[in-house]
């Protein structure tokens, strides 16, 4: 027992690379095996997952689970895995994704081996982002998953996909350009790339810079602007923040609804993550002094991101520019608590913090499954032009029920998921960085507007006569991959207490 | 005595060359089969020097020592440490897969691989030197056979120019090297060519100041620095297949060795001098090379290119003079090896089947050869630095090494990755995937079992160097400390 509770990060990290491989030895016809054995196979890291849930301790300080191993010796980094009150909630999301978008990913045809390979190695990195606790091992899980989502959209992706994914891997490896130069220029510095031993010297490190005895001309306060600018826009465009979001819908109207669901699920709050994970506890100064450019370009993100989506006449660009305006509120909460760090409002800036965390749960499930709805339509409607559809409640009941559902829970309607995050943190910001509160606040109506329209187009007004006779009814199985996530909202929207819990007790103990 | 494994590695090849000089010109399944035999010998003694090397002892081990021209102080002296036992492995795996893409050859197999093991041996004698003379005498042994094996099986268009571009850039080249090496003979009293006693000859700053040049940059011209790089793309692409591999994957390697070598360990106050100017040109080809690899449309250009990008890495880590920079350095060497092999065997196995490398014109060959896709890709992947894969271990200590030598251009050089991942992803878009023209349909044969072994065995060690970088950056970092030390450092 000891062994598998020490062990737990390591299983659940590696799993989905035991299963991809195991998947990659059936034989390509037998497609139906593939698909069970790449679903039943994901479950097991979402099992484990659960265990690790039960099995955390929301009151003691500092890490669990840890595991340290040597790893790349010759620049001092190992292999050394955590996880906190931030990070188990978001490998929870991970895993439970997972196996949803497998279970939608079903309806693949071609190819549907590599697909499945992808997306399990995919699951690889995301969840290693949220467990390293070493800078090097950070930055290798975080390229790591840009590779398959790569492919993901490239190979099997809508009409567009070439220019998509191409302009999805340029702009997060420039991103992750600066990253990784302001990792090395850590590295050197510190002499480690250990995040608890830099996260204690760093911040507190001034005077001249040397580079192991080396003098360089920048000075440390120099340095350290410029690293810290090097992981915020990163992140920035990872999250995305406004003005970096442009490669998004392009990528997420691409993407497949597997890819789409994983995509604005997780992927996204790898940025929100980084920000938390290392942002924020490595430049508190920076992050103060800078904090109100980042709640501006949240509150931009926030209401251009909802302007946006209300313009779009394609229902998946609708819901991908959602996000936008959804991580916006993430963002400013964050930018809040940075800035509100050690003053009168740092109790405020708990509740905005709690409430990020709980927003980048939040929009997890419900982005994936709004995108998890668009692709159902798309399927059988094979357009997803909102002109073209229309009335289709009498045709699909089950399926707007649904779909009303998910996006009262996504506008943030009272009693579901959306509305207590998002609260969490507009009554977080509120004292910190009134006048964006507000806007954003103006932002949410327009949030309301595109929700509804999005329903409304669907759903009601006349019937296109043209979809007469087909069968527009979601199924099963896709009933199967949504019933949990609404399940959730519910559950979060009545009784948050059981996941705020566990954020609120390492909120209070990073940032209190 | 002990068993004599570096000189065995050494002649097993042209031992197994000159035998096959003596069978019957059309025995070509023998011949083949001979010429396995061999790489594979060499092969195996390579992994066991690797995996027998004490690093707890350090220093250089398995060494051997032979009067050869005792009246000028010439020995045969071979030893290995952490910088050129990975050479030693990379050269006996490129010799290997090099002779498992090489089975169709069909035009004068016997000459074919009786020419690429003398080249084999030259470049292990190379690595392995522990002597001046012996190491210059394997050197133009290793240079040679390069113009026959272009000029002969080369690609018909460009092969004379190639062949005779590349032989005569390499040898001015080492004639250049070649003199400041008798510089530093006569000036050290004219006892011994021994790199070790040279090293310890305490040779007066200014003699390494001027002496450097000469040597580092004679030698550097084998290892592609700009500006004297571009016999190299017009020698990899016109060369065979394996050839090619052997070119890009070792025969660079062997300048850029020598230049550290001779250059740097036997002259460090020259290198300190001279290290600004280094870093410069290394930087140039770093970003140069992958902006003209990226406007590339014949495929083996493109890959051809790369290499002269990713050999500025080599460069630019041995500049730093520091020990993450040297670590990358000598990783690198070995992981770009790899790399680059895999490269030109895919190239080869796309040409073979398509005879065209104007990428435009390819398409579809996943479907058709999806194993080489895969390689392709993966090799792309460690070309693009992608954690996980060795390109990433090499360059990483190559950056740091960079922010401590000269932050700027740590920077500059940085933006090659994302111009790198820009041509790769390129590549690997319009020739393994999209459509397939109507012409190659159902014309293209599936890979040949020993395609699929070479490939296999390029593949898995760039993802096991990847993910368990304590197979080989111990080793390498145990080197950089030799170096370092004479440098005056820690």
């Amino acid at each position: 027992m000891s062994f598998f509770q020490d062990h737990i990060l390591t299983l659940i990290l590696f799993s989905p690379v035991i299963s991809a491989s195991i998947v990659l030895l059936l034989p390509r016809e037998q497609e139906r095996t593939i698909r069970w054995a790449a679903f039943l196979l994901s479950l097991i890291p979402f099992g484990l997952s659960i265990f690790m849930w039960l099995a955390y301790v929301p009151g003691q300080a500092g890490f669990q689970f840890i595991e340290q191993a040597t790893w790349y010796e010759a620049i001092n980094s190992s292999y050394h895995l955590g996880v906190d009150g931030i990070s188990v909630p978001m490998v929870l999301l991970t895993t439970l994704l997972t196996p949803l978008s497998i279970l939608i990913a079903w309806s693949i045809k071609e190819n549907i081996r590599s697909f499945m390979v992808l997306f399990l190695l995919l699951e690889t990195g995301m969840l290693g982002v949220f467990m390293s606790l070493d800078l090097l091992l950070f930055f290798v899980f975080w390229e790591i998953g840009l590779i398959p989502m790569y492919f993901l959209i490239n190979q099997w992706g809508s009409a567009n996909r070439n220019y998509a994914s191409f302009k999805f891997l340029i702009y997060t490896m420039a991103g992750s350009l600066g990253l990784l130069l302001a990792i090395q220029m850590i590295g050197v510095a510190s002499g480690t790339f250990d995040l608890v031993s830099i996260t204690q010297s760093w911040s507190t490190l001034t005077g001249p810079m040397t580079l192991l005895g080396l003098p360089i001309t920048l000075s440390i306060a120099s340095v350290k602007t410029i690293a810290f600018w090097a992981f915020v826009i990163a992140f920035a465009i990872k999250v995305p923040v406004w003005p970096f979001h442009t490669w998004l819908p392009d990528a997420h109207t691409e993407a497949p609804t597997a890819g789409s669901m994983i995509l604005a699920g997780v992927l996204l709050k790898l940025g929100a993550y980084g920000f938390l994970r290392l942002v924020l506890p490595l430049y508190p100064a920076e992050a103060k002094e800078f904090a109100g450019v980042l709640a501006l370009l949240a509150t931009l993100a926030i209401v251009m991101g909802a302007f946006a989506s209300w313009g779009q006449n394609d229902f998946k660009r609708l819901v991908a520019y959602s996000s936008v305006n959804h991580m916006g509120f993430v963002v400013l909460g964050i930018a809040a608590a940075a800035y509100a760090q050690g003053t009168m409002h740092a109790q405020d800036a708990v509740i905005a913090l709690n409430g990020a965390v709980l927003q980048m749960f939040n929009h997890g499930l419900s982005a994936a499954g709004m995108f998890l709805l668009v692709g159902v339509i798309y399927e059988r409607a094979h357009t997803r032009d909102l002109e073209q559809l229309g009335g289709l409640f009498p045709l699909a009941p089950i399926y707007g029920g649904i779909l009303i559902f998910t996006g009262m829970a996504s506008l943030g309607l009272p009693g579901l998921n959306g509305f207590i995050s998002e609260f969490m943190v507009v009554r977080g910001v509120w004292p910190i960085f009134t006048l964006f509160t507000a806007i954003s606040m103006l932002g949410l109506l327009i949030t309301g507007a595109y929700i509804l329209k999005g329903i409304a187009k669907v759903l009601h007004g006349p019937l296109n006569e043209k979809w007469l006779g087909h069968n527009l009814e979601i199924n099963q199985r896709e009933v199967l991959a949504m019933a949990p996530l609404m399940l959730l909202m519910l559950v979060i929207g009545v009784w948050p207490a059981w996941i705020l819990n566990v954020i609120n007790l390492t909120v209070l103990r990073l940032f209190g | 005595m002990a068993f004599p494994v570096l000189s065995i590695i050494i002649f097993t090849p042209i031992v197994f060359g000159v035998a096959l000089l003596f069978f019957p010109a059309d025995r070509h399944r023998a011949i083949r089969i001979t010429a396995l035999t061999g790489a594979t010998i060499a092969l195996g003694l390579s992994l066991w020097a690797y995996f027998s090397y004490d690093q707890a002892v350090g220093g250089y081990q398995l060494v051997e020592r032979y009067p050869w021209i005792p009246r000028l102080g010439v020995y045969f002296h071979v030893g290995v440490d952490g910088m050129n036992l990975p050479l030693v492995l990379l050269t006996g795996v490129v010799i290997f897969t090099g002779v498992l893409v090489s089975w169709g050859i069909d035009d004068r197999p016997r000459e074919f691989f009786a020419f690429l093991f003398i080249l084999a041996t030259g470049v292990f004698g190379v690595f392995v030197a522990l002597d001046l003379f012996h190491l210059f005498f394997f050197y133009e042994i290793a240079v040679f056979p390069m113009y026959l094996l272009i000029s002969i099986w080369g690609w018909k268009v460009t092969r004379e120019y190639a062949a005779m571009k590349l032989t005569l850039y390499l040898f001015i080249g080492s004639v250049i090297a070649l003199v400041g090496g008798l510089a530093m003979y006569y000036a050290s009293g004219a006892t011994s060519f021994g790199l070790l006693d040279l090293e310890s000859a305490g040779f007066s700053v200014a003699f390494q100041r001027f002496w450097f040049p000469f040597v580092f940059f004679g030698f550097a011209v084998l290892g592609g620095i700009f500006p004297v790089h571009n016999w190299s793309p017009d020698g990899h692409v016109a060369a065979p297949t394996a050839v090619s591999m052997f070119h890009a994957g070792v025969l660079m390697k062997l300048g850029a060795f020598a230049s550290l070598r001779v250059g740097i360990m036997l002259l460090p106050e020259g290198a300190k001098f001279w290290a600004p100017l280094v870093l410069v040109l290394a930087t140039v080809n770093v970003v140069y090379g992958a902006f003209i690899a990226s406007v590339q449309s014949d495929f083996k250009y493109v890959i051809g290119f790369s290499s002269v990008s990713h050999m500025g890495l080599v460069l630019l880590g041995f500049a730093t003079l520091n020990k993450d920079g040297l670590t990358g350095a000598g990783i690198q060497m070995f992981s770009h090896g790899v790399m680059t092999a895999l490269f030109f065997a895919v190239v080869g196995m796309v040409y073979d089947r398509a005879h065209t490398r104007d990428i435009p014109k390819l398409g579809g060959f996943i479907k058709v050869i999806p194993l080489a896709g895969i390689a392709f890709i993966v090799g792309g992947l460690v070309s693009m630095g992608m954690p996980g894969l060795s390109g990433f271990i090499a360059e990483f200590p190559i950056f740091m090494g960079l922010w401590q030598a000269q932050p700027i251009l740590a920077i500059i050089a940085a933006i090659s990755i994302v111009i790198t991942a820009g041509y790769i992803m390129r590549v690997i878009g319009r020739v393994f995937f999209g459509e397939m023209p109507e012409e190659f349909v159902g014309h293209i044969s599936k890979l040949k079992l020993q395609d699929k072994i070479a490939l296999v065995i390029l593949t898995s060690i760039l993802i096991i160097v990847g993910v368990y970088p304590g197979i080989m950056a111990p080793l390498v970092q145990s080197g950089a400390q030799t170096v370092l030390s004479l440098l005056g450092g820690a």
